[in-house]
């Protein structure tokens, strides 16, 4: 069965070079519709987006174009100058480079096609790249930050000398991140050197497939966009909620009750993929498989801070169809096709339809046959979150974030870049820059700062000129000051910063940091481990390890038993509820004809609510406020997500302060937020003595907010991101890679330096905004405040309400923050003096 | 917030005995010894945004500035007829030469009228150029000696630098970490005192055989006030 979409009409279906058609045929294949469309756009000149789901033919289409101009380029003469890069490919992972490789590799042998193709990552040898430089291929396979390094060199012009066709893989993932912004830049710079260039953007489907589509071109004038083919998704997928009579939880994110559903579930199949939002679930689910896998299945685990070898291991195994079943993160998100999977299982709940629908998309790539797709809900709310997501995937609705502004810290690892690569003249950089889509919108003078940061640091205090790193030279042309310069800026480029990680090194047990080392298992956070005292034992790489100790950047373990293993928590990977998911969770929620659809469990607890206390409307904010051992408790259901609610409660918390309830602390989940206070605030509402709609001010948003995010570590944390990716601090020295730890402590440092000094630099004005979107999430906050002006419900209880019991099951759980630190100082004090006097009266 | 009692017991300073005389640890990371008038700060790390800044890393250059005005906030307070600076006093080899004027005059200002000793240290080898005071490789007084890095096996009374002391504990699951005075009873090693400087762990090997573990403090420079922690609860 062939899935056809109409040729738009304009263009017609193109004739494909003889071995294209033959090779078809001798397949017994056609070209698909959406393949000749794409061609035939191509061919009229035009950069194109394409929209396929998996298995539709997408990397063949997005290939066609330069295959079919390879193959009727004329043979290069004798005593010709080398050819440069035809087709640039780039993707997100290294491995869908190799991947990509290998598939067109086939066909292109096949047709006995005179092209050559090659990839060049991070892992390519320094000789192959010297050799690339010199003899290029036709057809590069690369990444956003190889791009920046070619572009960025002084023979670019040349290199790219012949370059006709970019095509970006993956683009809706691309363009979320900086790693985006960066790619955005680059394709800025080979459109300046080569303004024929055409782009093909292949992904899946998006909410604003335009921003897609404007992102492919030039933005100018303002608005262009791409072309679009759009082909329609295959068999809906058949996806269902894991039915169970056990007790579903109040909370928690392990849904342990399902794992005996899920392991039958997967005997049932060939292979099953197993989703999960974050490293300790995986962890903790492949633990638990294991635990019950009395037929010894061949399950494996594959997540990001995994040793490199490991991984492979497991993606060959899965190449092989050697695995029943493997249980992944989001490194596993992306296009590569790997096996034969038949089902998908997805533990927790999606976080977003669109998240979902891609998720779904690696079962089964014939795209004409339904993926099945099994959703484990692991506490309450999160089934009425999963029922959402499956209505989602059924209507086909799309929840991909909005693309935002490009980030001013990119910007400025971008400005080094182009005079790393040759002197620019400031006004056409800044004319190159803003046809980027995501910096279409940056005015001169912001520009014209960044400049100014790269040059001297962008201080009002002008003593580093000096020191310059890049200068202007008599003819106006700003070029860097010396080539220690240019090398600093090829070790730093890129986008992509970790948190401070130590090696897991196994060790014989008691031998700490004395031991010799044996293999190194994978990378675990240091803020975690750091927490450890030896003979903790916590679970990673599917196994309990017993901690042993630290010593310079590694961690020393040794195996280690016992069920109370901790497992290690990541701030990461934890994806908000999207915007979209939760406005349906809130209409189900108000709606009891809809429960029907949720198990009965649920759908009593959410009677048990209306019973007691009250169910708000879908765009009604409830507030409860109960009494509950000495404590007085106020618990809020915006349904906005984790970060948002995060904010939330420290901005609510110093409003509660100052009315004079005596807040004590906060919790947040993705579903509602608890505070605790001292005093009766439900009596205070009720004399007036504290008024809710006050309280949820949007002006919450203002005085509050900035008063209290700049001591917040928060924003410690996204200023060092801003400070290694603008280049003030650098992630590696030549010859010498400098620690996470002193890298953190040294951007803290400048931090506190730099707000107490110069709080409008523009690095700050960086960090602010990449905190406001990320981790405070203020936009969906600012959003939530706005809808709910006028609509807040309050309900009076004289206990707790059972819509309350999940985010109570929270409280204890959650570390404290902020102040707490020098409280812990104090009582650590109190305590080894306790001591030392138990010990004198011991004595 | 949090659900812990403030550290409402907190002090500024903490007074301990070392090397037979009354020693003050002040929060802020200096020492004072009221019978001998004298102050001693270490590591000031003077123009070390410059020196990085010479190296191409464009870091703020607002750290000489902050760093002298807390050092007048403590010479202020105290008012010490002497003042050892204990090493590494600049960053770097240029960093007093290259020093711009307002800085050397409010640095001159801090050391009129008082005893200044600049003790060598690894960042700093020679005297500081341009500036007044005593230079020395190490200095003896009343049984105290005080030299920039602490030597293994030193008699007891040894008052150094260098190391850049902290200490971390961890309660409930969350680790602190603050810059420390590391002391002994029979040696102490200053934090380092510069706006831009970070901390090595007390328990890092780099301190390995300078101290009694079993007698080791660590006074933790809080935001509030200072902290005596047994060595026993570092981690």
């Amino acid at each position: 069965m062939e899935h056809r979409t109409p040729p738009i009409s304009g263009f017609a279906a193109p004739d494909l070079p003889a071995p294209f058609g033959e090779w078809f045929a001798t397949r017994g294949w056609q070209p698909r519709a959406h393949q000749l469309d794409l061609l035939a756009r191509t061919r009229a000149g035009r950069s194109a987006l394409l929209i396929a789901p998996t298995g539709a033919g997408k990397t063949l289409a997005g290939f066609l174009p330069a295959l079919t101009d390879l193959a009727g380029r004329p043979k290069a003469k004798p005593g010709e100058a080398r050819r440069g890069v035809h087709t640039l490919y780039i993707s997100p992972l290294k491995a869908l480079a190799v991947d990509i490789q290998r598939n067109l590799a086939m066909p292109v042998a096949e047709m006995s096609l005179p092209i050559t193709i090659e990839t060049r990552t991070g892992d390519t040898p320094s000789h192959k790249r010297q050799r690339q430089k010199h003899a290029p291929p036709d057809i590069l396979l690369t990444t956003p930050e190889q791009l920046a390094l070619l572009i960025a060199s002084p023979d670019a012009d040349r290199f790219f000398s012949d370059l006709r066709f970019v095509v970006l893989d993956e683009l809706h993932s691309l363009v979320i991140s900086k790693r985006g912004h960066l790619l955005s830049l680059g394709l800025a710079r080979l459109r300046a050197l080569r303004p024929a260039l055409q782009a093909i953007g292949l992904s899946a489907t998006v909410a604003e497939p335009e921003a897609l589509r404007r992102w492919l071109v030039p933005q100018d004038p303002p608005g262009a966009m791409a072309d679009i083919v759009t082909v329609a998704g295959g068999a809906k997928p058949d996806i269902s909620i894991l039915e169970t009579d056990d007790r579903v939880p109040w909370s928690g994110h392990s849904a342990r009750y399902a794992i005996p559903k899920v392991y039958e579930a997967i005997r049932a199949h060939r292979t099953t993929l197993l989703f999960v939002n974050t490293r300790s679930q995986a962890e903790l689910l492949f633990r638990e498989l294991w635990r019950i896998n009395d037929d010894n299945l061949p399950i494996a685990l594959h997540h990001g801070s995994l040793d490199v070898g490991q991984r492979r291991k497991v993606e060959k195994a899965m190449e092989t169809n050697s695995l029943r079943a493997i249980v992944a993160t989001s490194t596993l998100d992306l296009g590569i096709d790997w096996g034969d999977v038949d089902l998908v299982v997805h533990v927790g709940a999606p976080k977003g339809a669109s998240r979902l629908a891609q998720r779904i998309g690696r079962s089964n790539h014939r795209m004409d046959e339904p993926s099945r797709a099994i959703l484990v809900p692991a506490n309450r709310f999160e089934v009425m979150e999963c029922r959402a997501a499956l209505e989602a995937n059924y209507l086909g609705a799309q929840d991909t974030p909005p693309l935002v502004e490009g980030a001013l810290d990119v910007l400025a690892q971008h400005v080094l870049g182009a005079a790393c690569a040759a002197p620019f003249d400031a006004d056409r950089l800044h004319a190159e820059i803003v046809s980027a889509a995501p910096y279409a919108a940056l005015d001169r003078p912001t520009f014209d700062r960044i400049v100014d940061f790269v040059a001297t640091g962008g201080y009002a205090l002008k003593s580093y000129e000096r020191y310059a790193r890049i200068r202007r030279t008599k003819e106006g042309l700003w070029r860097v000051s010396n080539p220690r310069v240019a090398q600093q800026y090829r070790l730093n480029v890129g986008t992509i910063v970790e948190a401070p990680m130590l090696n897991i090194r196994m060790t014989r047990r008691g031998r700490g940091g004395a031991a010799r080392g044996g293999p190194v298992l994978g990378k675990v956070e240091e803020y975690f481990l750091e927490t450890l005292s030896p003979g903790d034992t916590f679970l990673f790489s599917g196994r309990v390890l017993r901690f042993e100790g630290i010593r310079e950047n590694e961690c020393y373990v040794s195996t280690g038993t016992g069920e109370d293993a901790m497992v290690p928590s990541y701030a990461g990977g934890k994806f908000p509820l999207s915007t979209y998911l939760a406005g349906e969770v809130r209409a189900m929620l108000a709606d009891p004809k809809r429960w029907k659809t949720l198990p009965s469990q649920v759908s009593e607890w959410l009677a048990l609510q209306r019973d007691k206390s009250v169910l708000p409307r879908r765009e009604d904010l409830l507030v409860e406020t109960f009494p509950r051992g000495n404590r007085h408790y106020m618990v809020l259901y915006p349904f906005e997500g984790r970060l948002a609610h995060q904010t939330l409660g420290m901005l609510l918390t110093r409003r509660l302060e100052r009315a004079g309830t005596h807040p004590l602390g906060f919790v947040a989940s993705d579903y509602a937020i608890a505070v605790w206070s001292l005093n009766d605030m439900s009596a205070m509402l009720r004399d007036g003595s504290l008024g809710l709609a006050a309280l949820l001010d949007e002006d919450m948003l203002g005085d509050d907010l900035e008063a209290w995010i700049a001591d917040s570590w928060l924003l410690k944390r996204t200023f060092r991101n801003c400070a290694l990716i603008s280049g003030l601090v650098e992630k590696r020295h030549p010859g010498q890679e400098k620690s996470g730890r002193q890298v953190t402590v040294s951007a803290d440092l400048i931090y506190d330096v730099l707000r107490a000094h110069e709080p409008d630099h523009i690095l700050l004005r960086a960090t602010w905004a990449d905190a406001a979107l990320g981790l405070l999430d203020v936009r969906r906050l600012g959003e939530m405040l706005s809808r709910v002006r006028g609509r807040i419900v309050h309900k009076s209880l004289d206990r707790i309400s059972p819509l309350a019991v999940p985010i109570m099951l929270e409280i204890g759980k959650e570390a404290v923050a902020g102040d707490a630190n020098e409280a812990l100082l104090g009582e650590a004090s109190r305590l080894s003096g306790e001591e030392l006097m138990q010990e004198a009266m011991d004595g | 917030m949090n659900s812990l009692a403030p550290a409402n017991d907190a002090s500024t300073a903490l007074t301990i005995a070392f090397g037979g005389a009354q020693a003050v640890c002040d929060r802020r990371g200096v020492l004072f010894f009221a019978a001998l008038d004298l102050l001693v700060v270490s590591d000031l790390h003077l123009e070390k945004g410059a020196a990085f800044a010479r190296r191409g890393r464009l870091l703020p250059p607002y750290d000489t500035a902050a760093t002298l005005k807390r050092l007048a906030g403590v010479i202020a307070d105290y008012d010490p007829g002497i003042v050892i600076s204990l090493g590494d006093s600049f960053h770097d080899h240029d960093g007093a030469a290259e020093m711009p004027a307002p800085f050397r005059e409010t640095l001159a200002g801090l050391m009129a009228k008082r005893d200044w000793y600049w003790i060598a240290g690894n960042h700093d080898p020679a005297p500081p150029a341009d500036l007044p005071g005593h230079s020395a490789q190490e200095i003896a007084i009343d049984g105290l000696v005080f030299r920039h890095e602490p030597v293994p096996g030193a008699a007891p009374g040894e008052i150094a630098g260098h190391l850049h002391p902290g200490a971390r504990i961890v309660r409930r699951g969350r680790s602190v970490r603050r810059a420390c005075f590391a002391c002994d009873g029979d040696r102490l090693i200053m934090p380092a005192f510069g706006s831009l400087t970070g901390t090595l762990n007390v328990l890092d090997r780099a301190f390995a055989g300078l101290f009694d573990r079993e007698r080791l403090t660590a006074y933790m420079l809080g935001g509030k006030g200072i902290y005596a922690i047994a060595g026993g609860m570092l981690r």
